[in-house]
This record gives structure tokens, C-alpha cells and sequence, in this order.
């Protein structure tokens, strides 16, 4: 068992209520330390790039989202962080990130210890066709973990933070299949969060939800910024200023405008950026 | 049918839209009605079969009597300058190929005088020479002999068949069982000589005690089979004593012991359930009882063992083999001209012609493989193959080269219909690529990988053409499985319902006589092969159920 498991489980279970959306923002208190760190990151699909130079520094327990129109490398930039791309072939990756303080392309980092570190949540909600139980502690489970106690204990605390304990604790041996978008989008992000990462990557994770579920989504991510950095992808612009701390523009793969949320806003420094949050394309 | 619409204005009715529907379906249609006629073509023949029909005396112009069973009739075929009304003539069962030579005569129904169904008339099975069918004579026991009042004759004869088929089957046993297993330890004493003698140990002292102990065996086991060869003279000479004489209807006699008797009936004479009860019991024999005749009566139970042996053996083989090779296809290949073309010649294996998968198995597994083991571990038994031949495993195997493609490609239809997102969320989860296919992706693609199964499964059990070099014979003695050490016996040989339909219905001494087993046969087969896919389907709806959102 690894020793980050220990401290978790003996962590507080009670997440304090998150401020409202809309609520302030955490203004004068310094620069926060740096989570993730990237630097002249190009990414090229064959022959086509995707990501043109981005730079930038992610803060830590914050929640930064990325927006833009579609197709403008959004996703393929937050899946670079966790190395997914790797999957897909003919794609090369230039440039640094690191993550607090360590390059994730190091030969000598294990890319499943990196995955383990960075969670993530996609766009559509793909719980396995497993139950409850078992999706919750799934991310466990390939861990070695095997002890009932242990897995029961986690589980709890992750459904709890997740905000879907109470909707699904007298079911947890029923298919995850059989609950709502919402439900199995919390799931995920229980799924997720269960092994204790230090980032949570959200990729677009309301965008198949209706808006109460979209709300409690919204919700719990504000509860989750408290231990987790989260970067969370969005097309949603009314989203991203309820709910980032910073905000990142990207358009054509390129980073036009990253800072606060509200500065980025209200007082745009491109025009692109003042444009698209406008509504006059995108 | 379909109420007329009235035409649209500014629009033509669309007058063909109906006709691809009434092409699609009927040829539907057609295909459905070849199914249904092949399947009731088969079951009018073959199920009527057990029926004991009555027994007809027909007596002929020319003073000829016969005694049998109506097999058919037909047009008499005529010169075509011949204008009379078509005449027709009948087929009998005559039976009694021991008396006659032949069981079937023609009757022009124009030559007979007189056609009754005399009620005393019986049908009498036996161990040899198929059915006879003529009157009881006489019975005789060691007690009594009846010969008088054809109404105890028949009530003594009944009485007496019981003990004697028990006398029959403590004979069976000891010369199946008892015997055999003397054999058996006999063989391998005889065997463990030979074994000294290649390993040129008869020289050394150690040795040559061996030797002395396997030859004291040998010669106990000689004695203690004489014993048995004394008591079993005996049983059979007192099981010879009750006889039973039946008379054919032209007077031929013939004197049987009781216990060759397998079924005796007066068809004539039976009430409807006393049919009833003759038929079940023939359709009992058929499918829990081994062949008797040449296969062309008996049952068939040891070809059902074999098919759903070998069927199962082959399922064991291939499952693991297909999958193994589409996860590696669709999982980890670097998909590029290379796979590609791995892909294609997998599919054009599933074309090539299922004898040249036989010549395959008999080249590369029964005379190499099984060569090599025979020369490795059973050196003793050469020249006699113990692997060597054909035999339940290589036929098994063999089989399982043939559907593998099948599996294969079903498989990997299923890999890719696992959503993408699964798997990346269980490489985000930190999970390894083995433990995502193993946890997530295969457990996704069981069903799939079940429907190959079930078309590899039905496949396999309908091939004969590469059985019958590697493994199958029309008659074999002994089942792969049976209560001699080691119990699982893959080197045999074994019998199969399709090749006992090619051997019943084409190599057959007496083909009219065993075209009626061949219909039974085929039905049997379809059921075997029904019941195989049946079983799967139940299993993959059950995992279909567990994945689609039903309890787990």
C-alpha cells in the first residue's frame, strides 16, 4: 500500500459547503505555487499541428479551465497532461510539462505512476459495466488493494466527495450502468478522485448533462478544489466564469490570453479573446 | 389487405415502393420453406421408424406366402406404348436375412390373392441377422418345454426373457469387464518387459528380479483368467439351455437362445399405448445404446459421446487460441499493411476446403506430434501407435484450426465494439494495458467472443471431412472416457454422428433396411448441435444481461 493511501483515509470525510457559483475569488493572496508547468508544448497529429508553442503555469488547488471554439486543441492540450495521448499513433509531443517540478516525458518516470498522480474525467460518462462498488474501486484495485476495509473505507469517502454517497449507498452492488448522466458522471469523478490524485483533468464534463446535473457538477467541483488542482475543459463560457479561478483561451492551438477568470472577463487584453467571449464567432 | 390510400394531390401514387418488400420477403420466404421442408422431410422418415407397424400376410398368385411390414410402393414403370391404368407394387420387409438372404421383396399388388394381418404373427429383435418376423414355436427352459397353446407359449416366452437378459449382462460383464481388466494388467506387465528389454536392464541383477516379478504376475493373471473362462463356460452353457423356436410363415425354423433376444412383440395384437410403449423403448435403445449389425440397428450413443466429446474438446482448444490471437490483432499490433494482411489470411483460412485441414491434422498431428510422443513415452508399445494414429485429440485439434478464424474475427468485431472511452478511462484510473484488457475490455467482449464460439461450435460438430482421417472410425469399441486408468483416453479412436450418417446411409450392406437410421441419425445430430448452441446462447445472454445494466 502506498503511504498516500494511509494519510487519505485518515483525512476528514466532511467537505465543507462550497461557496455558491459566482463567489469570490481568492484575490490577494499572493502567487500560488505552481502545479503544473508547460512550457513551449507543440503537439503535431502526423503531419498536422494541433498545439502551436503553449506555455503556461497551472496554480495549485485551483481550478483552471481551458475554453475556446471547437477543434481548437483543447483536448488534445489536457490530454497531454496525464500522457493519454500516447495512445494514439503518429502523434508527437515537443516541448516541457512538468509536473510539480518533474518533466512527465522523464524515460524514467513510469507513465502509470504519472496517470495515478493526474486523474481525469471525460466528456462522455464511461463508468464500467461493472457495479458501484467495483467502479469506484477500480483505480484501487490495480493498485494491489485488496483489503475489504480499505476498499470499503475509501469507497465511502470517495462517493462521499463526489456527492453521490447518499444517492447510492444502499446500491452499491447494482450496475453502474443502470444510474443517471449525472449520477454516472459523479461516479466518475469518484472513480477518479478514489486514488487519491494530485491533479483532476475534467474534459468537457457537463457537456452531455442538463443543468441541475450540470449544477451539482459545478458544485462539487468547488468542494473538490480544496485538495485537488483541476483543469477542466469547457465550451461553455458561463461555466468557465462560474466556476475557474484562471482561464486559458486557446484558438487554432494556440494560447491567445491565460490569467484570473474574472480579469480575463471583463477586461480582455486580445481582441480574439474579447470576440469569442462576446459570442462573435466560435 | 392494406386499404387503398387515395392519390395525393400534385403527386403520383409511388406504385413500386411494394415490390422490393415483396421480393426481400419472398425470398425470405423460400429460404424458410427449404428449412422447414428439409426439417419435417427428415422427421417424417426418421420418426416413424420405432413405430411397430402391423405385420402383413400376403399370399401371391403363384401360391407364394411372405409375412412382413409395408416399407413402400410405387408406380409400376411402364413401356410408354401401354395404355392401361398404372399398375403398383409394394416393397415388404420380409426380415429373416438369415433364412432368405434378403430382407425386401417386390409385390405386384395385382398378383396378391389374399392379405390379412394374422394376430399370433411376431416381430422378433435380435443380437444377429436383423429382425425376424414369424410365429413362436415353442419354449424351452431347463424347468419346462411349452410347445402346445400358442396363448402360453407367448405368456412363458415373456416370462422368461427378464432372467435371461439378466443371465446375458452378468456374462457381458465378466467378459467385458472382468476379462478385460486381466487384459488390461496383463498388457502392462507385457509392457513393462518390453520397456526392460529396450533399456537393455534384463542384464543386471536389478533387472532380471523385475523381470522374475512381472513374469509371476503374468503367469498368476493367466490362471486367474482360466478361472474365469471355467466359470464363464459354465454360465453360458447354462444361459444355452432356455431356448425359444420361432417359425417363419413358409415354415423355416430357427432356434435361438433366449438371451440373443433383444425385443419381441406381436404388433398385431398391440393396443395403442402397448405401440406407445414398443416405440419409446426402440427410441430409448437408439439413443442410449451402442450400435448392433453393421451400425445399421442398435443405437447410437457412443457417436453422441463422440460429437459432444469432440465438440467440447475442440470449444477448449479454439476459445483460448481466438481470443489470445484477436486481443493481440486489435489490442497490441501496430495496426499497418502487415496486420492487415494477417487479417486477410486469417479470413481465407476460414475458405480453405475442410479436407485439407484432415490431411494437415494427420501429417502434422497424428504422424509427427503423435509419432514423436509414441517414440518419447510409449517406445515400448511400437510399432502399434498409442498417439501415433488418428485419435479424439487430433481430431479435436484439428477441428479447432478449422473454426479458429471464426472465432477470431468474432472476437475482434467484439474488441472493436468496446467504447474507446472504457479503455482510457482505465489507463487514467493508472491502470496497466493487460490489466485494462483483462478487467475491462474482454469482460465488454464475452458475448461476442461467446457467438464465435456458438458458429465455431456448430461448425465443428457438422464437419465430417477431416474426421475421417484423423480419428474417426464406424465403429469403436471402447469410449475416451471409462473407469480404466487413466480414465481420459484423447489417443482413441471414436465414433461421430456425422460419419455414422455417411457410414449408415452409403456403406451400408443393406441400405434399405438402415435409410430409416439415417434420418433418426441427422435428427439426433441437429439436436446435439441445437443443444450445444442453446447452452451458449443461455450463458451469453446471461453475461449480456450483467453487462447491460442488469443486477451483478
Amino acid at each position: 500500500m502506498r503511504p498516500g493511501l494511509l494519510l487519505a483515509v485518515g483525512r476528514p470525510l466532511a467537505v465543507p459547503r462550497p461557496v455558491g457559483p459566482g463567489g469570490s475569488l481568492r484575490a490577494g493572496e499572493g502567487p500560488p505555487p505552481t502545479a503544473i508547468d508547460l512550457e513551449t508544448v507543440s503537439v503535431w497529429y502526423g503531419k498536422v499541428q494541433a498545439i502551436h508553442n503553449v506555455g503556461m503555469q497551472i496554480p495549485e488547488r485551483r481550478i483552471t479551465a481551458l475554453i475556446g471554439p471547437s477543434g481548437c486543441g483543447k483536448s488534445t492540450l489536457i490530454r497531454c497532461l496525464n500522457r493519454l495521448n500516447d495512445l494514439i499513433e503518429g502523434i508527437r509531443i515537443e516541448g516541457h510539462i512538468r509536473l510539480h517540478g518533474q518533466d512527465i516525458h522523464d524515460p524514467t518516470l513510469d507513465v502509470i505512476e504519472l496517470r495515478k498522480r493526474v486523474g481525469m474525467v471525460f466528456q462522455k460518462s464511461n463508468p464500467f459495466p461493472k457495479s458501484i462498488y467495483e467502479n469506484a474501486a477500480y483505480g484501487l484495485r490495480v493498485n494491489g488493494e485488496h483489503r475489504r476495509a480499505v476498499l470499503d473505507q475509501v469507497i465511502e469517502q470517495s462517493l462521499r466527495r463526489a456527492a453521490l454517497w447518499e444517492e447510492v449507498k444502499d446500491r452499491l452492488h447494482t450496475n453502474a450502468l443502470r444510474l443517471s448522466g449525472g449520477q454516472q458522471q459523479r461516479l466518475c469523478i469518484a472513480r477518479a478522485i478514489a486514488v487519491e490524485p494530485e491533479v483532476l483533468l475534467l474534459d468537457e464534463p457537463c457537456s452531455a448533462l442538463d443543468p441541475i446535473a450540470t449544477a451539482k457538477i459545478e458544485e462539487l467541483l468547488y468542494s473538490l478544489k480544496e485538495r485537488y488542482t483541476i483543469v477542466i475543459v469547457t465550451h461553455n463560457m458561463q461555466q468557465a466564469a462560474r466556476v475557474s479561478d484562471d482561464t486559458g483561451f486557446l484558438l487554432m492551438g494556440e494560447l491567445i490570453e491565460f490569467g484570473a477568470t474574472d480579469t480575463l472577463f471583463t477586461t480582455p487584453q486580445d481582441a480574439r479573446t474579447e470576440a469569442y467571449i462576446t459570442g462573435r464567432f466560435g | 389487405m392494406t386499404p387503398a390510400r387515395p392519390a395525393r394531390p400534385g403527386r403520383r401514387p409511388r406504385r413500386f415502393d411494394r415490390i422490393p418488400i415483396w421480393f426481400t420477403g419472398s425470398l425470405l420466404g423460400i429460404a424458410l420453406l427449404m428449412i422447414v421442408g428439409l426439417l419435417g422431410l427428415i422427421m417424417a422418415r426418421g420418426l416413424g421408424t420405432f413405430w411397430p407397424w402391423p405385420l402383413w400376410e400376403v399370399s401371391v398368385a403363384d401360391g407364394t406366402r411372405y409375412l412382413g411390414l409395408v416399407h413402400r410402393t410405387e408406380l409400376i414403370p411402364q413401356p410408354a406404348e401401354r395404355s392401361e391404368s398404372p399398375a403398383r407394387r409394394t416393397l415388404y420387409r420380409i426380415g429373416n436375412r438369415d433364412v432368405y438372404g434378403l430382407d425386401f421383396v417386390w409385390v405386384d399388388d395385382a398378383q396378391i390373392t389374399h392379405r390379412t394381418r394374422p394376430t399370433e404373427a411376431v416381430v422378433l429383435e435380435r443380437l444377429e441377422w436383423g429382425p425376424f418376423y414369424g410365429f413362436v414355436q415353442s419354449v424351452r427352459t431347463p424347468i419346462q418345454a411349452v410347445q402346445d397353446d400358442p396363448a402360453r407359449r407367448w405368456e412363458t416366452l415373456r416370462r422368461e426373457l427378464p432372467p435371461a437378459r439378466r443371465r446375458a449382462r452378468a456374462i457381458r460383464y465378466i467378459e467385458r469387464r472382468v476379462v478385460g481388466n486381466i487384459n488390461t494388467a496383463m498388457e502392462r506387465h507385457r509392457l513393462a518387459l518390453r520397456r526392460l528389454e529396450l533399456r537393455h536392464a534384463l542384464a543386471n541383477p536389478l533387472g532380471q528380479a523385475q523381470q522374475r516379478r512381472h513374469e509371476a504376475a503374468i503367469a498368476d493373471l493367466n490362471a486367474r483368467y482360466a478361472r474365469v473362462a471355467a466359470d464363464l463356460r459354465a454360465k453360458r452353457q447354462e444361459d444355452a439351455q432356455s431356448r425359444a423356436v420361432f417359425a417363419s410363415i413358409d415354415g423355416h425354423v430357427i432356434d435361438l437362445p433366449m438371451s440373443a433376444i433383444v425385443r419381441v412383440y406381436r404388433p398385431n395384437r398391440l393396443s395403442v399405448p402397448g405401440r406407445v410403449g414398443v416405440y419409446l423403448d426402440r427410441l430409448r435403445e437408439f439413443v442410449f445404446d451402442p450400435p448392433r449389425e453393421a451400425n445399421s440397428e442398435g443405437g447410437v450413443a457412443p457417436a453422441i459421446f463422440g460429437t459432444v466429446m469432440m465438440t467440447l474438446l475442440m470449444s477448449l482448444v479454439v476459445v483460448p487460441l481466438g481470443i489470445l490471437a484477436a486481443l493481440y490483432l486489435h489490442e497490441y499490433a501496430r495496426q499497418g499493411w502487415l496486420v492487415s494482411s494477417v487479417r486477410i489470411a486469417v479470413n481465407n483460412l476460414a475458405g480453405v476446403p475442410s479436407i485439407v485441414f484432415g490431411v494437415f491434422g494427420l501429417g502434422f498431428f497424428c504422424y509427427f506430434l503423435g509419432g514423436t510422443i509414441d517414440h518419447l513415452w510409449f517406445p515400448e508399445r511400437l510399432p502399434t501407435p498409442t498417439f501415433g494414429g488418428g485419435g479424439i485429440l487430433w481430431a479435436s485439434l484439428t477441428l479447432a484450426l478449422l473454426t479458429v478464424p471464426v472465432v477470431i474475427v468474432a472476437t475482434e468485431e467484439a474488441l472493436a465494439a468496446v467504447p474507446n472511452g472504457l479503455r482510457e478511462a482505465s489507463l487514467a484510473c493508472g491502470a496497466t494495458k493487460f490489466q485494462t484488457i483483462w478487467r475491462v475490455v474482454l469482460p465488454s467482449a464475452v458475448p461476442g467472443v461467446l457467438t464465435g464460439t456458438i458458429l465455431a461450435m456448430a461448425r465443428g460438430a457438422g464437419e465430417v471431412a477431416p474426421l475421417m482421417i484423423t480419428g474417426v472410425v464406424k465403429l469403436a469399441p471402447d469410449l475416451p472416457i471409462d473407469q480404466v486408468a487413466p480414465f481420459l483416453h484423447l489417443e482413441r479412436k471414436f465414433m461421430h454422428l456425422g460419419f455414422h450418417i455417411y457410414d449408415v446411409g452409403f456403406q451400408s450392406p443393406n441400405v434399405e433396411a438402415s435409410k430409416a437410421m439415417v434420418y433418426m441419425t441427422t435428427l439426433l445430430l441437429l439436436g446435439v448441435v441445437v443443444c450445444l448452441n442453446l447452452a451458449a446462447m443461455q450463458i451469453r445472454g446471461r453475461l449480456r444481461a450483467k453487462l447491460g445494466g442488469g443486477d451483478v
